[in-house]
This record gives C-alpha cells, structure tokens and sequence, in this order.
C-alpha cells in the first residue's frame, strides 16, 4: 500500500508543473523555434541599428542608386570596352565576365588534365603512376594562394623582354602568336553582325546532329543492327556552317599583333595575370579531379566489366556503355563541385591583380565609392546564383541517373 | 606388400628448383612493371624524360647552384650574382622572423610555453593506447585556448601586454586554424542536428547559414569582415583586425563542418536510433550517445581534410594585411638587406614546404586513425 501512494504522490507532484504543456513535444517545438525567431530578429536589429547610426555618424549614404554613377578608374583586361567614363554597374559586369572568362578556360583545362592525372593514377606502368601521385600529394598540399603567387612569379621573370619576344618580329610588322612578358598577343577576329548567323547556324547544326544521333540510336534498339552514328554527325556539324558561310559572305579578317618600337599593338592579349590564374587554378583543380575520376574508375565493380565482356560487347562499347556510366554516376557530383570551387577559387585573382570580380569590384569600387555593405551583397549574390544553379543542376542529374533499386 | 621397394620411385621430395630467373630480382619487377608492352615502355620513356627534365633544374636550383653559407656576413649581396639557386642563408637569417612574426624577441618564451603544452597535451590525443585521452581532451579543448591567448596577449600577471598586430608568422597560422577548427567543429555539429530538425525554422535557418557560407569564396568573407564588421558593431568599437578575420573564417569553416557531419549522421542507419528509443533513451541522450560517436567516427577522413583546407586557407588572411606565415615570408623576401634574384621564389619554396609538411602530415595521420578506428562495421 506504501509503494502504491508513494506512486501517487509522485504523480501529484509531476502534475503540479504541468506536464501536458511542458512535455508536449509540440509546444517545445514552437517554444524552440519562436525562441531562434527572437534572437535573430534582435541580432539583425542590433546590427541594422548600429550600421544607421555608423553611417549616419559618417555621413555616408545608401541605395544602389551608385551603379549608374561614374566609377572614375580603369580595369587593365574587360571583354567588352571600357574606359574612366564607365559606370559601377559596367564595373560589376566586367568583374562577372572576367570570373565567368576565367571559370570557362579553367574548368575545361581542369577537367582535361584531370581525367589524364586520374587515369595515370591507375596507370599499369609503375613510373607513370608515382608521378602522378607526387604531382596530386604536391598540389593538394600546398595552399592555392602560395601556388598562383609562384606562377605569377614564374610568369614575370621566365617570359623574354619585349625585344625577345617568342614569335616576335621586327618593328613594323606583323606577327601572329606573340609571347613576352607583357602578356600572349593573338589574332583577333574582326567581323560584323553576320557572324551571328554563322553561330546560330553552328548551333543549329549541333541540334540536327543530336537529333540525328538519338533518332539513330532509337533505330538501332528497335532494329538490333549497327547504324552509322559518328561520321554523319560530323559530317552535318562541318556541313551546315560552310554553307552558312557562303550563303551569307560571313566576312572574316584578322587583327594581327604589330610591333610598335617598344611594345606590340593590336591583335588580342591575354595579360600575364590571366595566364597565371588559370595556370594555378588548372594546377591546384586538377589534382582533386584526378582523385575524384581515380576514385569513381574504382568504384565500378570489376564484374560489370566481365559481365559486359560475357554478353559480347567489343573493348570500346564496353568502355562507352558500361563502366563510363556507372563511373559517371560517382564522378559527377563531385565534379560539379570542384567546377564550382575553381569558380570560387578565380576570386584569388585579386592576389595577383587580375580584374576579376572580387578584384574589382570588392576591391576598387568599394575603396572608391565607399558603398561597403552594398558592393558586398551584390558580390555575394553572384557566388551564390553560381552555386544555386550548380546545385540545380545537380539535383536535375542526380535524379536522372539515380540507381532505379528494387 | 607394405615393406616392399619400389625402387623406380623416389623415397623423398625432391629438392624444390629456384624460380625462373625471367620471374624474379629487378629485371622481372622492371618486364612487368614498366616494359609490359611497346605502349608502356613508351610511357617509361616518356615518364623518364619528364623526370629528368624535372629533376635537373630542381636539384641545381635547390642544392647545385644554392648558397648555403654567408661566413662573412654579407646578407644579401652573398647571393647577387648571376645564375643564383635559392638562399638558404636568406631563411636560416629570418627563420625566427618566419616562425614568431613581430613579436618582440624578448617574449618569445611565451610563445614557445604554448608551443610546448599544446605539444604535451595533444600527444595523448593523438596517440593510440596513450593514458589520459579524456582528461587532455578537456584541457586542450577548454583550458588551453584561454592559455594560450594569455600567453601570447599577455596583459596579467606581469606579463608584458603584446597587441594582435605584432603576432605573426607560422605562430599565427596555426593559432588561427586551431581556433577555427575548436569553434567550427561543435558549431558545425549544432548546425549539422539543426538541418536534420524536424522543425522548419530551425532547418530553414541552418540551411540558410550553410547555403550561404559554402557558396561564396572565403576572401569575399575575409573582405566582408574587414570592411562591414566595423559597420555594424556599436560606434566607438572598433573589434581587432585579427579577431575579424578570424570570426570571417569560423563562419566559413562551421558551414563546411556541418556538411561533413550531417554527410556522416546520414550514413547512420535509422535502425539506430529506432533501438535506442526503443531502450527508452530520449532524444538528446540518443543523438549523444548514439548517432552523433558512430557518425563522427564515419567522417573523420571528411573532417581531416576540411581541417586541411582551414590549415591552407589561413594563408588568404595574408590579402587583408595579417602577417601569417605566407605574408611574413613575403615582407622579408621585400626586404632591402635581402634583395637577390631569387629572394621570392626561395620564400615562396621555405612557405611552400611547411605548409606541404603540416598539411601532408595530417592526411597520413587520417590514414593511419580510419585504419585504427575501423572497427568491422564498414560497409
């Protein structure tokens, strides 16, 4: 009988706190979450009342009325023109473009020498296999800013005076591929609105040949028999743009690079810097992706190709069709994120003085406009609309090569 | 029948004959390993090439053409000629410079103590089998930190105060990643549970922060640091440099860590959890005695290696005008007793290589620890 009051006593006890609030999940739930909401609230208020009044004590004003306002200094390497009378809202597009410029080359050299790097790892030859790992053990290990301080360096010093150029001519004429240290000069492409009809006519092709493939493709799986696939692809990709070309009268002429006493003029230059940040970028990038393809070779159960073999496909559709798949599967998420961490990585241009967006925009404009709090969310707004749409593409390619599991 | 010889039969083994010299010593390892077709002997050949090619250029920049000594103390001018390899007396001249930044000389005890109990308290840390893991632990983690500022920031106990701008060189670097890794780990573990949360707004808020941390590059954090944390702190406080970074790079860090936690707390199966409530476990005990060991255990490669992008981004602190190693080595290889051709690249090889060292060191260390902690259940 004592245990059963004790019991009781308890229970009185417990209830006397309430315990169908205090322990109701649900009301803690929201207890929680309306206790977060509060101190979020009070933290942005805190910070939001301390900027107004900091500005307020300077005198500073807000607003992005400021992008359309003169920025007042130039920028050594835009892809569009730009001189001292361009606003900060050019200086924005031009940083853009500029990291967009680098990410493009970057990732596509990246993702070449990285494939090679990953397949050398698993090399059969036993030298080509070391080499590979002490370049991965070396570039993984060292910090990317120190990396591209050294190709800059390197870049600087190894390149010939103007007078030594490689590819250099004598004063007055033209050269075609000019090397020195003020940077690479190329022919640049001089042609007007018409070269848009050859693009588009370029892009239209690439379309009719995809359509031609699957419709092939298609043929192929109902039929049981090989088809042509690869020459008349190529042949409607070469074909199409010629006659555009003609049809058209596309004009096409070269600005060549000329020298001019002491420096070269005309023509296209990629300035040291930018050679250097993608030199770096592709160094350091490269060793990560050369892990990643090394690991997803791996990966692809060694049966699958035995399996393969047993159902009589030939070397290369065994390659194509069976473990490239299954290896893709693996490598790709990955992938995409070091394609966004090299394009995260193009803002240590600004160690190195290329005009990228960072660079630019974070740099320059805000010293010069004194719009901190503005240029800072505008420049974060283009990282993370890079990063949303890399991850949306991920969520799209993650869904559509999902193992289908029973 | 039995007794009976047969005397066409051996009566013992014979004795077994050495393997077939085509199969054994160098010149078989060499057949197979690099010669096993006409492609890969080209590839040997190729790889040679590129080795000696490589290695040539190396050896005479590092030892050949290197100068080594400066017996009649001319600094710089020892290494002005032409055709000079590194300095080494360059680094052997500023190596205090490297290691303790502006500190004043006198104090550098100071940094060496902290050194030294960091050093005494890890190794039961880091060592299998050693005695007093937990009782280190707690030191190294909630002790040591106030320790160390003390001692370096000095201030009590007649200790000469010693202001954040004169702390630099490797000093720095590791103080800044050790307090970035000491704070990003448990905030990353609160931020990894609250994406995990059944609760919208606090997943909706962890989502937030991770999101928006890991998509932007850490300089523009670093410069965001700078720039807008003087904006919005009250007027009149104006928070150290150093300190602004150094919360610039913990945001950062903390977002990273949380996706390797919640990568390893997705890795555990539910069944875990199921058979702890069913045990009649609640759900804070669950996830501190049950998810959250066996999901650490599953990232520690993952949380190695962000600890080694931490360690590698220190040096971006270097942009915003902190001397951590990489900016030390940079302002004595700018310095006028010290000016020779290769003062940059022999700086940037000294900054290179201890960084490869910290860095490669810790990968092996990973290695050695998922091997250790592998405890049969992998899958």
């Amino acid at each position: 009988m004592a245990d059963v009051s004790e019991k009781r006593s308890g229970k009185t006890a417990r209830s006397s706190i309430d315990p169908s609030l205090f322990y109701n999940p649900t009301a803690r739930g929201i207890a929680y979450q309306a206790l977060l909401l509060i101190g979020v609230a009070l933290l942005f208020w805190w910070l939001q009342s301390n900027a107004a009044a900091n500005m307020a004590a300077q005198g500073r004003n807000t607003g992005f009325g400021f992008l359309n306002s003169t920025a007042g200094f130039n920028i050594s390497f835009t892809l569009f023109p730009f001189d001292r009378n361009s606003t900060y809202g050019e200086v924005y597009l031009a940083g853009i473009l500029n990291t967009l410029l680098v990410a493009a080359v970057g990732i596509v050299l990246a993702t070449i020498v990285g494939f090679i790097l990953g397949v050398a790892r698993l090399s059969p030859n036993f030298l080509i296999r070391k080499l590979a790992m002490v370049y991965v053990e070396v570039a993984r290990n060292v910090p990317l800013l120190l990396q591209l301080l050294c190709w800059y360096f390197v870049l600087l010093n190894a390149m010939p005076p103007v007078a030594q150029s490689y590819g250099g001519v004598e004063v007055g004429e033209a050269g075609l591929v000019v090397l020195n240290q003020r940077g690479l000069y190329m022919p640049r492409l001089m042609t007007d609105g018409r070269f848009i009809a050859l693009l588009i006519s370029i892009v239209v092709a690439v379309v009719i040949a995809v359509w031609f493939r699957r419709r092939q493709v298609k043929a192929m799986m109902a039929e049981g028999t090989r088809k042509p696939v690869l020459l008349p692809m190529l042949g409607i990709i070469l074909i199409i743009p010629i006659v555009a070309y003609f049809v058209f009268q596309v004009p096409v002429a070269f600005n060549l690079p000329v020298r001019q006493g002491f420096n070269y003029a005309g023509g296209f230059v990629v300035p040291p810097e930018f050679t250097a940040l993608v030199a770096g970028l592709v160094f350091y990038t490269a060793a990560f992706i050369g892990e990643i393809v090394r690991a997803g070779i791996q990966a692809v159960n060694y049966g699958q190709v035995e399996a393969a073999a047993a159902l009589g496909l030939k070397d290369g559709d065994r390659l194509r069709l069976v473990i490239i798949p299954q290896a893709m599967r693996i490598i790709v998420p990955p992938l995409t994120s070091q394609y966004l961490n090299l394009t995260k990585n193009s803002s240590l241009g600004a160690a190195i003085a290329f005009p990228e967006l960072v660079n630019v925009f974070m740099g320059t404009a805000i010293n010069q406009s004194g719009r901190a709090v503005e240029i800072v969310a505008l420049t974060m707004a283009v990282y993370l609309t890079f990063s949303l749409v890399t991850s949306l593409f991920m969520n799209w390619y993650n869904s559509r090569v999902a193992l289908v599991e029973r | 029948m039995a007794d009976r010889s047969l005397t066409y039969v051996r009566t013992e083994m014979a004795e077994a004959l050495p393997p077939p010299k085509s199969t054994t010593g160098i010149s078989a390892w060499m057949r197979e390993n690099l010669f096993s077709s006409p492609a890969n002997s080209l590839l040997t050949i190729v790889g040679l090439a590129l080795i000696i090619w490589l290695a040539i250029p190396i050896w005479n920049f590092l030892v050949a053409d290197a100068v080594f000594s400066d017996p009649e103390g001319l600094r710089g001018e020892a290494c002005r000629f032409e055709g000079v390899g590194a300095c080494w007396i360059f680094i052997q001249a500023r190596f205090s410079f490297f290691i303790y930044g502006f500190y004043p000389p006198e104090e550098i005890w100071r940094i060496n103590l902290m050194f030294l109990i960091g050093v005494i308290l890890m190794i039961p840390l880091l060592a299998p089998r050693a005695p007093f893991t937990r009782t280190a632990a707690v030191l190294f983690f909630l002790v040591f930190p106030f320790v160390a500022f003390f001692l370096m920031a000095g201030g009590i106990l007649s200790l000469e105060s010693v202001p954040t701008n004169r702390w630099g060189g490797l000093t720095l670097t590791l103080i800044i990643s050790l307090i970035g890794i000491i704070v990003s780990m448990p905030v990353g573990i609160l931020l990894a549970l609250g994406r995990q949360s059944r609760l919208p707004v606090i997943k909706g808020f962890c989502i937030a922060f991770i999101e928006l941390w890991r998509a932007v590059p850490l300089i523009t954090v670093l410069f965001m640091a700078s720039v807008m944390f003087p904006l919005f702190t009250p007027q009149g406080m104006q928070p150290d440099v150093l300190l602004r970074a150094i919360i610039g790079i913990c945001l950062f860090e903390s977002a990273y860590m949380a996706e390797v936690v919640r990568g390893g707390l997705q890795a555990i199966p539910r069944g875990q959890s199921e058979a702890s409530f069913a045990l009649g476990l609640s759900k804070p005990k669950t996830v501190a005695l049950i998810t959250l060991p066996q999901a650490l255990k599953h990232v520690i490669p993952g949380i190695v290696n962000t600890f080694i992008a931490l360690f590698k981004d220190t040096s971006l602190v270097s942009i915003i005008g902190i001397f951590e190693l990489l900016n030390t080595v940079r302002a004595a290889s700018s310095d006028i007793a010290w000016q020779f051709p290769t003062d940059a690249v022999t700086g940037y090889i000294f900054a290179g290589f201890v960084f490869w060292l910290f860095c490669f060191g810790m990968s092996r260390y990973s290695i050695y620890m998922e091997n250790r902690l592998h405890t049969g259940h992998r899958r």
